[in-house]
């Protein structure tokens, strides 16, 4: 048994469900920035998180491997753009991954490299790296998974083992993921969220959650509805957007909300419908039954006397919306 | 406030006058005496008497730097305010009438303004075109554009508020975040170091605050230049987003 999966199995021991790290779709693994109180002396020591720093983007070579980092990063920036055939939404990698997945505590790309394969309680079975990437076309960019070994995902796994040159495989990487907040002593509430979306998101988000395009493109990015992540994402769990959002928003002053402001934040986000979950298995109960029945989900509970999980727009995107994406340049052909 | 479709068109200009119209809602009974072009007048004459000759209080006159239209001048690092928000102009006479905002000169003129000569002064120089600023022939240092454009780690790409070439998102955005484009480059300097000295009110959500703590000097000089030679008389189209 390798050192990893040891690892794996003292998390298992703690009731930890073990995962990889590209939170924005999936459950973080404990990082750092949330020890575990619970841990005791008698259970064995979790493995020292490490700091680690991507090299800077100066630093990609020039040669033919660099030209296909180039082009994972500019897919990562302008997704619907470069990859409009997977993409089902306005959104690009870089909305959830900030910093064009560089930045910790935000999923970053070089910790989501270095933690796979890897087991995901969400599918149940050991994940490639590339499969890990299609769920997030699946889920998040509410498209379609690229075919395994398609350009993108190839300029995307460049770009993502780029990022992580000199990480180590086996270690745990300070800034993992999203911050696992503790869960919230006053629960989660729509009214207390909705004020503090008012207050600090409705400008650039807007006050329905739409998002802003500017000279047409997508420019600040929709929280729900047709143009958002589906209901297969991991940002529609509570835990895992109310760890983005206490360390990345409001976007350049993270860590400003408290916890509480950022779970009441999250359910008010989550409370809104969006597409329908891909998995979807003919009734919202049965699909909450399935996939949804964790502690942290909306999908299938009723808020403000709305069940939700009805789905808004067209699991898997809608072509009409094509022409309102911002594609400047050539995609990345099959 | 916001209301879906609205085409806004930027040119700096246009953005002034979308950022000057107040809502429906708040029209009538908010601001009456906006509403009408009588009073309107009006409030120009008041400022253009405060921007020539200053004010019966004492507050100097504002065209001895920053011009008789409010096209500032480059070379002394005295900033256009032709063309800026009107909420914004307010806010900032405000601060340094508080000595919130860290500048004596100012500070000492919005202190002998009171409320309505603040009001004037900024539906002035909101209503005025800013100086055409046109890209230089030397290209800015790739520092100051990648942290622009790009952004580093926890410091978003300015342009991510303050809009392509830092020429405003228009309305409720440019009020709350303005344009910068053309702005001198010492100017943009001073504001990003009183930022990180805690010199100047940190801004909605403590941003600018935030940001500023985390540039280096190398950085504050380098964006500044990138922003100083941003033409200002580009249009930007900003549409809300559609579901």
């Amino acid at each position: 048994m390798s050192a990893r999966s040891a690892f794996r199995s003292a998390h298992t021991l703690i009731a930890i469900a073990t995962c990889g790290v590209l939170s924005a779709c999936e459950q973080a693994p404990q990082g750092s920035a949330a020890p575990l109180a619970a841990a005791s002396a008698a259970q064995p020591a979790r493995p020292v998180a490490v700091a680690f720093a991507p090299p800077p983007l100066s630093a990609i070579p020039d040669d033919a491997f660099g030209v296909v980092v180039r082009q994972g990063e500019a897919l990562f920036r302008n997704t619907p753009a470069h990859a409009p055939q997977y993409t089902g939404n306005t959104l690009s990698c870089r909305n959830c991954h900030l910093d064009a997945g560089r930045l910790a505590d935000s999923a970053p790309m070089w910790a989501a490299w270095v933690s796979y394969p890897a087991y995901r309680s969400k599918n149940r079975h050991v994940n490639t790296f590339e499969e890990r990437l299609q769920d997030c076309f699946r889920f998040s960019m509410n498209g379609k998974a690229p075919p395994s070994g398609s350009p993108a995902l190839v300029a995307l796994e460049a770009y993502s083992y780029w990022m992580a040159s000199g990480a180590p495989t086996h270690g745990v990487l300070r800034g993992a993921g999203y911050p696992r907040l503790p869960r919230p002593a006053r629960g989660w509430d729509y009214a207390r969220g909705q004020a503090l979306y008012t207050e600090h998101c409705a400008l650039c988000h807007g006050a329905d959650g739409q998002g802003l395009l500017v000279d047409g493109k997508p420019w600040f990015p929709p929280l729900w509805g047709p143009q958002s992540y589906n209901w297969g994402a991991g940002m529609s769990r509570l835990d895992l957007a109310a760890g983005f959002i206490k360390a990345n928003m409001p976007l350049g002053n993270g860590n400003s909300l408290g916890d509480q402001q950022a779970w009441d934040v999250a359910y008010y986000i989550d409370s809104h419908e969006r597409p329908q979950d891909p998995r979807y298995l003919g009734s919202i109960e049965a699909t909450r039954q399935q996939f949804h029945d964790g502690p942290y989900e909306t999908y299938g509970r009723t808020v403000n006397g709305h069940l939700l999980g009805v789905g808004s727009g067209v699991s898997g995107g809608s072509t009409v919306t094509q022409a309102a994406r911002g594609r400047t340049t050539t995609p990345l052909r099959d | 406030m916001r209301r879906r479709g609205v085409l806004t068109v930027v040119l700096l200009s246009g953005a002034v006058a979308h950022a000057d119209a107040p809502p429906p809602a708040a029209d009538a009974s908010v601001r009456p005496a906006a509403s009408s072009s009588a009073a309107l007048a009006a409030q120009m004459a008041l400022a253009r008497q405060i921007v020539l000759h200053g004010s019966p209080q004492g507050a100097h006159e504002c065209a001895i730097c920053h011009g008789e239209e409010g096209q500032g001048k480059i070379k002394a690092a005295f900033p256009h305010l032709a063309g800026l928000p009107k909420p914004y102009l307010e806010r900032q006479l405000r601060h340094f009438g508080a000595l919130a905002r860290d500048n004596p000169s100012m500070q000492a003129i919005a202190h002998k303004l009171d409320d309505a000569q603040i009001v004037a002064l900024a539906t002035y120089f909101s209503r005025q075109v800013p100086p055409p600023i046109m890209s230089p022939a030397t290209p800015p240092p790739a520092l100051g554009e990648a942290l622009a454009v790009r952004g580093r780690d926890a410091i978003p790409a300015c342009v991510t508020c303050h809009g392509p070439g830092g020429r405003g998102l228009g309305g409720a955005l440019s009020a709350a975040f303005p344009p910068i484009a053309g702005q001198p480059a010492v100017y943009l300097e001073r504001q990003l170091r009183a930022w990180k000295n805690g010199q100047r009110p940190a801004g909605l959500d403590g941003l600018m605050g935030a940001i500023g703590k985390r540039l280096s000097e190398a950085e504050i000089v380098a964006v500044s230049q990138y922003f100083a030679a941003q033409p200002t008389l580009v249009a930007t189209v900003t549409t809300e987003a559609r579901p």
